[in-house]
């Protein structure tokens, strides 16, 4: 153990690997051009594509698509998966975040609570008002004070564990989807609106969803990004991580934050999509590695890759019909959720 | 220097703590001993911070900058099993990079220096989950000592090492408080291992200090026996106090 004799000892900071990147790359953009391209106004695949790289800078290509098509591509498919692919990777981010935060594999918007209250907030909304508008406004509080009475009852109840805060979360998920379901039954008229937005939905969805969704899923994104070392800091527990000088609290407030706003905008624009959170951290974890710093950036790229081709499920599956979304990602999440949770039994 | 000033900790209104007051100078090296439940473990904790206690405690003359000023290496630490071991020394820099900010070369170089400090380089790639409980105290030893900080606090570091391991990392400790000036302090169940590297010991007993000077005078039968219960032999050579059982039965 004296002088070291082994040259070049690896030591680099974790990152995403370049086939790592290139793969996440290749899986969003071929389902982005796969999602413009398929859809129920016929229009040729092949005069789409050609639309669709004249529309790049510097490009120009002949197509022969009609104004109505054109508006279609541009105002109809493009807005839908460009709001598939920021609502994805928002939650994929907000789920790797959680699962940082609380050290905890199966931490989700649902666990936590967030998303039953951003429910809450969006029938209170629905049922009171019918207008649109506050859905989102109702959705995004909704989610914000359930993390907030999760947190301060989890942190009352237990101190400074962990468990505790999941314990509360799910007793607030409970309590608020308790007080929805008596909302729903005095107010039956709304109970339709309000189950087609709890199963989530990405088919109204046009630009001004768009815009309005992009600051805080930019804001979060940062912040979250930005924090990824920290996550793993988080992962040696709360009392190393102090002894490291992390301000534990703070910097879990901070992520808490900005992972329960992303998630309340998303699900407010884009109704409850379940379980994206789980899937893909676990699946860039299988196949990536283990360290945040290569889990939260990969999860921008695949959860996004991931909702766009859900929804092209759940618009193709029984088209002309269509799917919500909600079920299409439940479908492959639960099994997958359970599949986690095998996995961490066996665990000592 | 790291001192304790009337430090108390309670747990549920129970005082398990204190009140402590206690120095260590610069450089010096001091041994923690005591039995099960003496307070030795919360005695680190307190000085870093990650229990809430009363009283105070300084390092050096300025306010308490945990990471930076003091290290500590807990008795029992949370080591995530896919984690890899040079990954885990380099989280050490922690106290160093800002909060959203990289490591920089020269974290890297020291995190790579207390790898091969420790012998761990052949192991730099392993996951935690696969090393021995050996190797697994060497990491976390690597880890505290790659903040750099100029105070070692060092909870039970020899308790999964076999008697060659434990001199042998103990030695990486003494080469690096003489070299750096390092003032360390351990919590150490191995009497005589205490006695043979630190040049002061301090005995805990029931959350307060009951002696506390050079190993020859704290370990002594009177002062054992008193706070761990009969059975205790202590032999003097040239080395220094050797502490040794008895079977009480026969004794």
């Amino acid at each position: 153990m004296s002088a070291a004799t082994t040259p070049a000892v690896a030591v680099t900071p974790a990152r995403p690997g370049r086939p790592a990147l290139l793969a996440g790359l290749v899986a969003l953009t071929g389902a982005a051009v796969t999602g413009l391209l398929v859809g129920p106004a016929g229009i040729d695949a092949g005069q789409a594509l050609f639309a669709l790289a004249d529309a790049l800078p510097w490009v120009e290509v002949d197509h022969h698509l009609t104004e109505v098509e054109m508006r279609v591509l541009f105002d109809i498919r493009l807005p839908r998966v460009v709001m598939g692919a920021v609502v994805g990777a928002v939650l994929a981010l907000a789920g790797a975040a959680y699962q940082g935060v609380f050290r905890n594999p199966l931490a989700d918007p649902y666990l936590l609570g967030v998303a039953a209250g951003a429910g809450l907030g969006a029938t209170l909304a629905f049922s009171w008002s019918g207008t649109e508008a506050l859905v989102a406004l109702f959705a995004l509080a909704g989610g914000l004070v359930a993390v907030v009475i999760t947190y301060t009852l989890g942190r009352s109840v237990g101190g400074r564990t962990t468990t505790s805060l999941i314990l509360a979360g799910v007793a607030v998920a409970a309590f608020a989807t308790a007080i929805q379901t008596y909302v729903l039954q005095r107010h039956v008229e709304s109970i339709r609106e309000v189950y087609s937005w709890i199963l989530g939905r990405l088919i109204t969805v046009g630009w001004s969803e768009v815009v309005g969704l992009a600051p805080y899923a930019a804001v979060s994104a940062l912040v979250l990004i930005g924090s990824r070392r920290l996550l793993d800091v988080l992962a040696l527990g709360d009392e190393e991580a102090t002894a490291l000088g992390v301000r534990v609290s703070m910097v879990r407030w901070v992520l808490v934050a900005a992972a329960t706003l992303a998630t309340a905008a998303a699900v407010s624009v884009s109704g409850l999509i379940g379980f994206v959170g789980i899937i893909v951290p676990h699946t860039i974890r299988i196949l990536f590695g283990w360290s945040y710093r290569v889990i939260v950036p990969l999860s921008v790229l695949f959860g996004a890759a991931f909702l766009v081709t859900a929804d092209l499920a759940a618009r193709t599956l029984v088209a002309p019909g269509e799917l919500p979304i909600g079920v299409v990602t439940a479908f492959f999440g639960a099994p997958f959720f359970l599949l986690v949770l095998r996995t961490i039994r066996r665990a000592p | 220097m790291i001192g304790w000033r009337e430090v108390e900790v309670s747990y549920d209104g129970n005082r398990v703590l204190g009140p402590v007051t206690l120095e260590v100078g610069d450089g010096e090296w001091l041994g923690l001993i005591g039995p099960n439940g003496a307070g030795k473990s919360t005695m680190l904790k307190a000085a870093v911070g990650v229990v809430d206690h009363r009283g105070t405690v300084s390092l050096g003359n300025g306010r308490r900058r945990v990471g930076l000023d003091v290290a500590w290496m807990p008795q029992r630490p949370n080591l995530p099993e896919d984690m890899g071991v040079a990954d885990y020394v380099l989280l050490g820099r922690t106290p160093h990079v800002g909060h959203l900010g990289s490591e920089s070369r020269h974290d890297v170089e020291s995190a790579r220096a207390a790898v091969e400090r420790l012998d761990l380089a052949d192991l730099a790639r392993r996951p935690l989950g696969t090393l021995s409980g050996g190797e697994a105290q060497r990491a976390v030893l690597a880890r505290a000592i790659a903040q750099e900080a100029p105070i070692l606090l060092l909870d039970e570091p020899t308790a999964n090492l076999d008697i060659g391991h434990g001199i042998e990392v103990l030695e990486v400790v003494d080469e690096l408080r003489r070299r750096e000036g390092l003032t360390v302090v351990t919590a150490v169940h191995d009497l005589t291992l205490a006695g043979r590297f630190a040049e002061r010991l301090a005995l805990l007993a029931k959350g307060v200090i009951v002696a506390d000077g050079p190993p020859g005078e704290v370990l002594t039968e009177e002062l054992l026996t008193a706070h761990y219960g009969p059975g205790i032999r202590v032999i003097e050579d040239a080395d220094g106090p050797t502490v040794v059982p008895v079977r009480r039965s026969i004794g």
